[in-house]
């Protein structure tokens, strides 16, 4: 398989596209949690009751979406790993469900998983800050399967989810966001306090528990109860604009302050990338995350903006052994990164 | 405040332990908290999972003691579609069913106030197909908002076209059954 063409695979179609504030702002997605009313939920389902309700959902589905079908038993635990570093399924799903499956759209913007916590888990991704039209986009889709399928939902409670830290709206709506300036100036430690007070919260790239890789936050709503769907977008909207403007000041007072020194932060990360030979994933992540801000900045005009993303996802473990082939030990790991890093870059110099 | 086991670093962490209902309370930094691990059950292990968690969260008394909270007086309650008992779910951190919303209603609601920021009633989008005069209800509680806001502006053309739009709608709202 080509490098080029492996990369067209790795990078979801959406992604390639920028939307409003994409120079910060890498993503924005939503997802609504749904479950049916005449069955368990996914952790005490019976297997043929699993697969009714898979068949059942997908089925309501096909009418108006062209959405092909994964059944997790059918993957490798690679390929789901694949899945999972794209964003496209979660851990959960990939690990510990019994009979989850999941439907994803062709340009994979769309992703239904079925039988995670819960029976269903609409997920929608954009590119750029696009909360608003995402969250419609995902709520015309909710339409679609209650209209076929009898939802488990309450007047006082709204929709009913396996964990009541979801239960309401089921929404969880969150953007991905780079934040380099802030990092430098050393202004998150101040910023996720104030956030968190809000009722969102802020993680690294990863999700749950794992850290900033490459100063990529993930900042989303913890409060499902109480408030609207539309409310809670405008709240992160609200926040989101803030950072953005924090995020600008931080970049232009750094610029101001000692053009100089982040110039040559930049371009040392650019040599590190193109030259390297082994590179840790850490490593990699902060030289990407550099290399970004410089493009931002104006520092580096030849390469692409849409970088960052593309292989923050192709150099993550899962990833680099899909396209090695096999399983791979840590420090061949970091010799393919390495490779495929400088492969990658060379490619876009000669364009 | 200073940690009260090594005096240097601040204390970040509070602990309340309660044995035979007597109550002790602790201040600790972070390293000697991990140190101390063991004894204040606040581990840090990366299999930390959410369902411990809430199963501490739901521990009205001591909310950090990793051990779930026990509820001996609710053994024999049981959602009676999925078999969960009240237990179960508070050491999973999951419902069975949906039925066990109505199960244990009573037991949801501080444990949901703690969990969603004092708020237990839902405001959002209404399913289409079986909200019933959910949808009805919404639209008159939004349009009586409007007519107040329009009230407070002194455009009392526009207020009273929402008052007969409410009024209407909740003429329709009682033909088909509902309550106001």
């Amino acid at each position: 398989m080509s490098l080029e063409r492996f990369i067209n695979q790795a990078v979801s179609s959406w992604m390639s596209n920028e939307g409003p504030h994409s120079e910060i702002v890498l993503s924005s997605r939503i997802r609504l949690a749904r479950n049916l009313a005449d069955y368990k939920f996914p952790s005490l389902l019976q297997p043929e009751k699993a697969a009714e309700l898979t068949a059942k959902i997908n089925e309501s589905m096909q009418e108006k979406y062209d959405l092909e079908l994964l059944t997790m038993e059918k993957l490798s635990t690679l390929q789901k790993r694949v899945l999972v570093e794209k964003h496209l399924i979660s851990p959960y799903l990939s690990d510990a469900s019994s009979y989850g499956a999941v439907l994803l759209s062709d340009t994979e913007d769309i992703s239904i998983m079925i039988n995670e916590e819960d029976h269903i888990r609409i997920q929608c991704l954009s590119p750029g800050l696009q909360l608003k039209e995402t969250l419609k986009k995902a709520s015309e889709i909710d339409d679609v399967i209650e209209a076929k399928l009898k939802y488990a939902f309450d007047e006082q409670r709204g929709y009913l989810t396996s964990c009541p830290t979801n239960v309401g709206t089921g929404l969880r709506a969150s953007v991905m966001i780079h934040l380099p300036g802030l990092v430098l100036t050393q202004q998150m430690n101040r910023i996720i306090p104030a956030i968190n007070q809000l009722g969102f919260v802020v993680r690294g790239i990863y999700g749950e528990g794992s850290e900033a890789l490459g100063n990529i936050f993930q900042i989303s709503n913890q409060l499902t109860l109480g408030k609207s769907e539309e409310d809670i977008v405008e709240d992160l909207l609200s926040i989101v604009h803030q950072i953005i403007n924090h995020e600008e000041s931080a970049r232009e007072s750094l610029s101001n302050m000692s053009s100089i020194h982040l110039e040559d932060k930049v371009f040392r990360s650019y040599g590190v990338l193109t030259n390297s030979r082994i590179i840790e994933s850490k490593e990699a992540a902060q030289c990407l995350s550099d290399v970004r801000l410089g493009i931002d900045m104006g520092y580096i005009q030849n390469v692409s903006r849409c970088i960052l993303n593309e292989l923050m996802i192709l150099t993550q473990p899962g990833f680099l052994q899909q396209y090695a082939g096999g399983t791979l030990r840590p420090e061949e790991r970091d010799i393919r990164r390495a490779a495929l890093i400088r492969e990658r870059l060379k490619l876009e110099e000669n364009c | 405040m200073k940690c009260q086991r090594c005096n240097e670093r601040p204390a970040t962490l509070h602990f309340t332990k309660t044995i035979n209902g007597e109550k002790s309370e602790i201040y600790l930094c972070e390293k000697c908290a991990k140190e101390q691990g063991e004894e204040y059950m606040f581990s840090y292990h990366p299999d930390f999972s959410i369902g411990n968690l809430l199963g501490g969260l739901f521990n009205i008394e001591s909310p950090f003691l990793s051990k779930p909270a026990q509820y001996p007086q609710q053994h024999a309650l049981k959602c009676e579609h999925c078999q969960t008992t009240f237990q179960e779910f508070v050491n999973r951190g999951k419902f069975g069913c949906p039925h066990c919303y109505e199960t244990f209603q009573e037991q949801l609601t501080p444990i949901l106030k703690r969990l969603q920021n004092g708020n237990n009633v839902h405001k959002g989008k209404i399913p289409k197909r079986m909200g019933g005069t959910l949808h009805v209800k919404k639209e008159i509680e939004e349009l009586r908002v409007k007519l107040q806001q329009a009230i407070a502006h002194e455009e009392f053309e526009s207020a009273a076209s929402i008052r007969d739009q409410i009024r209407s709608l909740e003429k329709s709202l009682l033909s088909k059954g509902g309550e106001l």
